[in-house]
């Protein structure tokens, strides 16, 4: 099976989730104007959704990816106690800076799920990214470090680590 | 000045939480719903009075999560399905106008 | 407000309207709006994220509603590409940062850029 059918697959089967997701599991009908919406977009469009080569160990990534889950959550809600706990503060304690640091992740995808997790954990926003040189830049709230080296140990290996495993 | 506006939002939501949870009448959903369209009045204040057009965009970028919650509420309320597939609709468009705003603010045309 | 579900659903969605409430408190309060933005984001974000798990769990699990768990996923994966492209446009046009900041890297490197 070839890349490009493998990809058509995968479409088939996640626009049908939604399509179900959407309406509802029980009515036949639904079902099947479920089953041709997908099988048309899955022939339209569905052939760049995977661009790498077939790879081993589906389980241990699927592993992984449910650890990244849970860290994630962990992390989401540790930078919104944070948050809450800087607002109300009245003389607000913030050194905001905007920094820089370096990656190992080389897919663009696995790029964008980083910045998406750092945004989104405490204190940091990504800003841009440079894709030929693997660097991020971060708006930092409290700034504590400028160094780079510092910086890409405090704030990217966290994930860093755990998306190698999962999308690399 | 600043223990002006201090003191204005202090007694703002000290009298909003004494009406909401005391005065008012109604369950706890019609409650809720308040607490939101009291939020929505503060991001209105940064939409209004936002010293740079930035800050208006992020504003509005806001509103449109927290209506997202609201029409949740609201499908609670009046018990109706319909409401969460206009919030479904309401984040799309919302995400996709606060892309179409930057794009403006950076200066580049649309169709680039 | 006899079933246990429902009494879980309400004390979720009151966790959520008190995240989005300090977010919205960010959002006025803080600096300049590279700071706004990020406090705004995320706590806006997990808060309607908890108000709709919370709806969900209220509702019970008699007519299993999916679309709100898709709204869950749609907003926190569209919440920080927003966020991203704002902060990134505001920056590019020119809009300063707060007085208290301490490093930009960011002019710095599109400065040697130019030159």
């Amino acid at each position: 099976m070839t890349i490009k059918t493998r990809s058509r697959v995968v479409v088939f089967i996640l626009s049908w989730l939604v399509y179900m997701g959407l309406t509802s599991f029980t009515d036949l009908q639904e079902v099947l104007a479920g089953l041709v919406v997908a099988l048309l977009v899955s022939m339209l469009a569905g052939h760049f959704y995977l661009s790498s080569p077939k790879r081993q160990r589906i389980f241990r990534r699927i592993g992984f990816g449910i650890i990244y889950f849970f860290r994630f959550l962990l992390e989401v809600t540790k930078a919104n106690w944070q948050v809450a706990l800087l607002v109300v503060n009245p003389v607000l304690p913030i050194k905001p800076g905007i920094i820089k640091i370096k990656t190992k992740l080389k897919k663009d995808s696995s790029i964008t799920m980083l910045a998406n997790s750092i945004t989104l954990t405490p204190g940091t926003l990504t800003i841009d990214v440079n894709p030929k040189e693997k660097e991020l830049y971060i708006h930092w709230i409290n700034t504590t470090s400028k160094d780079i080296e510092e910086d890409t140990r405090i704030i990217g290996e966290k994930f860093e680590k755990i998306l190698m495993e999962v999308v690399e | 000045m600043k223990i002006l506006r201090w003191i204005i939002g202090v007694v703002l939501l000290g009298s909003f939480l004494y009406w909401n949870f005391y005065k008012f009448e109604y369950g706890l959903i019609v409650k809720f719903i308040n607490i939101l369209l009291f939020c929505a009045l503060y991001v209105l204040y940064r939409v209004i009075l936002g010293p740079t057009a930035a800050d208006r965009i992020v504003a509005v970028d806001i509103l449109g999560v927290l209506i997202i919650g609201l029409l949740a509420l609201l499908g609670i309320y009046y018990d109706k399905q319909f409401f969460i597939d206009i919030g479904l609709i309401w984040a799309l468009m919302s995400f996709i106008a606060s892309l179409a705003f930057a794009k403006i603010l950076e200066g580049r045309n649309l169709d680039e | 407000m006899n079933n246990l579900h429902e009494i879980i659903g309400l004390v979720f969605i009151g966790f959520g309207l008190c995240f989005d409430f300090f977010g919205v408190l960010g959002l006025v309060r803080l600096p300049d709006v590279y700071n706004r933005l990020q406090a705004a984001t995320k706590c806006v974000t997990f808060g309607s994220a908890g108000i709709l798990f919370g709806v969900f769990i209220y509702k019970g699990f008699a007519d299993f509603d999916f679309k709100l768990l898709l709204g869950i996923v749609f907003i926190f994966l569209t919440a920080p590409v927003a966020a991203h492209a704002i902060a990134r446009a505001a920056h590019r046009s020119g809009i300063p940062l707060a007085k208290e900041t301490v490093i930009d890297c960011y002019k710095d490197d599109n400065e040697l850029k130019e030159k």
